[in-house]
């Protein structure tokens, strides 16, 4: 199989002497929503901007549906679009001419990329902004408008870069099920974000990167499933005045009418519901207060320092 | 499934899919039309700044060393004073507004980080390069006809050779291109891209005799004059207009030639290496 990406033994060390990466191997599936998680300076960036020809790798092997970045550069660049984490358009340029002009660097004509402009600025809810200059736009619009110009070119491999980095959770969702939508239709995601609740939800494999080396690298649900507790909030019927007691959960009254349960890997919530059940409380609604991946991020990533240390 | 693995000896697949270059040349093209098209905008939005100024200081270089000067100069090598102005204040323009176009093109792309709209491009870099020269290009031939002009009502505007005029004016302004998009590659501040133009370009221009001709220096600064590459440029251009010049008129070319070949090599080795743009 020809991977959308296959990364083999990339080191990065820059002019400073920093080692950005310390020789990671990676490999992403066509079609894939691939999450590339890590804390502040593990070497996410460095890796992106490598891919997308930004930065120089220092030793290793990048290939993009197969073709090496080394010796057929121009043609893996046609196939990337990018949307890096810090603004970078000309901002004295109207919105619809920052999306035309990036059209054009990828060799489409100028009424080709007018078309495709037009469209994706009507998709992304800025087409009544298009005349306006793009430094006046709000920090959203202007994520959106870096989506606008990244797809401009209809590439086969989208990279974002924490695109929804200071978005509102409304306009977050809404950006979530644009690029569902773009993931469908056929265009390989790469993902870094620091909202993990984004990457557990949008992606289906990860990798955690820590300190410039790649520490997990899996299917997220197979990831999520190592879990090895989790807490429900429960919101009961009536108050609870003293605790239950159920059998191997870890429960407490949070408040008269809340009750919250730590359940080991293996428990069953269905336990809980009947002994509850027993004392004549009805459980109305839950949620579970744990963002798993959080979780297990912390524990890779607190693990993997500890382990170098 | 996609799985890590620390154990390969070679590239995870193996495979490599059939070579396939970037864009075609009538992508190329499309591309190149862009970024010209991007950078005549751009400094056509700011005529105020870019064309306007070279005007009212022309016309004052005119006023003053022309009108009111001038008179006491009388002919040099046969030519009134006002008229023998014309090439050295047309070129200078030219030289120093292909110079600051690609120098504050660039290095604004380069602070604002929209250069890399480019660098992630499949533009190749020579097209990247040909792109902005174009525009420095075009923005040195726009100013220099303002320019000429402005010098229409005050001087009488000779063409001796209306094809070197051209050929000299464009080679000048491609020269000077190249050397603002050096300055911009290297400059880390707005203070970079000043000090070239001011320290260097200026005195040299001045000195290259915009306006005198250095037969009438002493020997000794004839001789130290010949070791000024503009002074070979605004003399072969006066050549063309007057045809009169300081030194063979082969030698601009020469000049000329011989700067495009090593900046151009020079900017394609940065561009290469990712010099100032790159980490």
């Amino acid at each position: 199989m020809t991977f959308a990406v296959e990364i083999f033994r990339l080191k990065k060390t820059y002019a400073g002497g920093v080692e950005a990466l310390k020789g990671i191997d990676l490999t992403i599936e066509p079609g894939d929503f691939f999450a590339l998680l890590g804390p502040n300076g593990a070497g996410k960036s460095t890796t992106i901007s490598i891919l997308c020809s930004l930065v120089n790798k220092s030793e290793g092997v990048v290939k993009v549906f197969g073709h090496d970045l080394d010796t057929e550069r121009n043609w893996v660049k046609m196939q990337i679009g990018v949307v890096p984490q810090e603004f970078n358009f000309n901002q004295f340029e109207p919105v619809e001419e920052v999306v035309i002009n990036q059209g054009g660097f990828y060799g489409l004509t100028r009424q080709k990329a007018r078309a495709r402009s037009a469209l994706l600025l009507k998709q992304l809810g800025l087409w009544d902004k298009r005349k306006t200059m793009s430094r006046q736009l709000s920090g959203g619009m202007k994520r959106r408008l870096m989506i606008a110009r990244a797809l401009v070119h209809e590439p086969r491999l989208l990279i974002l870069d924490e695109p929804t980095a200071g978005v509102d959770i409304e306009l977050r969702r809404g950006m979530w099920q644009f690029l569902s939508d773009i993931n469908a239709a056929g265009t390989t995601i790469i993902l870094t974000t620091h909202y993990l609740e984004e990457a557990e939800q949008l992606c289906r494999n990860i990798a955690i990167i820590n300190e410039g080396r790649i520490i997990k690298h899996t299917n997220m649900r197979d990831l999520l499933n190592t879990v090895a507790q989790e807490t429900f909030v429960l919101y009961c019927n009536r108050p609870i005045g003293s605790m239950p007691i159920i059998p191997a959960a870890d429960a407490r009254i949070i408040e008269p009418f809340v009750l919250e349960v730590d359940l080991v890997q293996g428990q069953s919530l269905s336990d809980v519901f009947e002994v509850l059940r027993g004392h004549g409380i009805e459980v109305l609604r839950m949620k579970n207060k744990t963002n798993r991946l959080e979780e297990l991020f912390l524990k890779l990533v607190n693990q993997s320092n500890e382990a170098s240390q | 499934m996609s799985r890590y693995s620390s154990e390969r000896e070679l590239p995870i697949s193996g495979e490599y899919a059939k070579p396939s270059r970037g864009l075609s040349p009538v992508q190329m093209w499309h591309a190149f039309s862009m970024l010209l098209t991007r950078e005549v905008l751009r400094f056509g939005r700011i005529w105020v700044q870019t064309i306007l100024p070279p005007m009212i200081m022309t016309s004052l270089y005119f006023i003053v060393f022309g009108h009111l000067i001038g008179p006491r100069v009388g002919e040099i090598e046969g030519v009134p004073y006002i008229n023998f102005l014309v090439p050295g204040l047309i070129l200078m323009s030219v030289i120093t507004q292909s110079y600051a176009n690609v120098v504050s093109s660039f290095y604004g792309a380069k602070f604002a980080r929209h250069i890399e709209e480019l660098l992630v491009s499949p533009m190749p870099h020579w097209l990247i390069i040909l792109g902005y020269l174009a525009g420095g290009v075009a923005r040195g031939l726009a100013v220099g006809a303002a320019v000429t002009l402005v010098a229409v009502f005050f001087a009488k505007i000779q063409v001796h050779d209306f094809t070197a005029l051209i050929l000299v004016m464009v080679l000048t302004s491609v020269v000077f291109s190249l050397g603002g998009m050096i300055n911009a590659i290297f400059a880390n501040s707005f203070d970079h891209i000043s000090i070239v133009p001011t320290f260097v370009l200026t005195p040299l221009t001045y000195l290259g005799g915009v306006f005198y001709s250095i037969q009438m220096l002493p020997p000794f600064w004839q001789q130290v004059s010949l070791f000024n590459p503009i002074l070979y440029i605004i003399s072969g251009f006066r050549h063309a207009m007057l045809g009169i010049s300081d030194v063979p008129v082969y030698s601009t070319y020469l000049i000329l030639i011989a700067a495009i070949v090593l900046l151009y090599g020079i900017t394609v080795f940065l561009f290469h290496r990712g010099i100032g743009m790159r980490g």
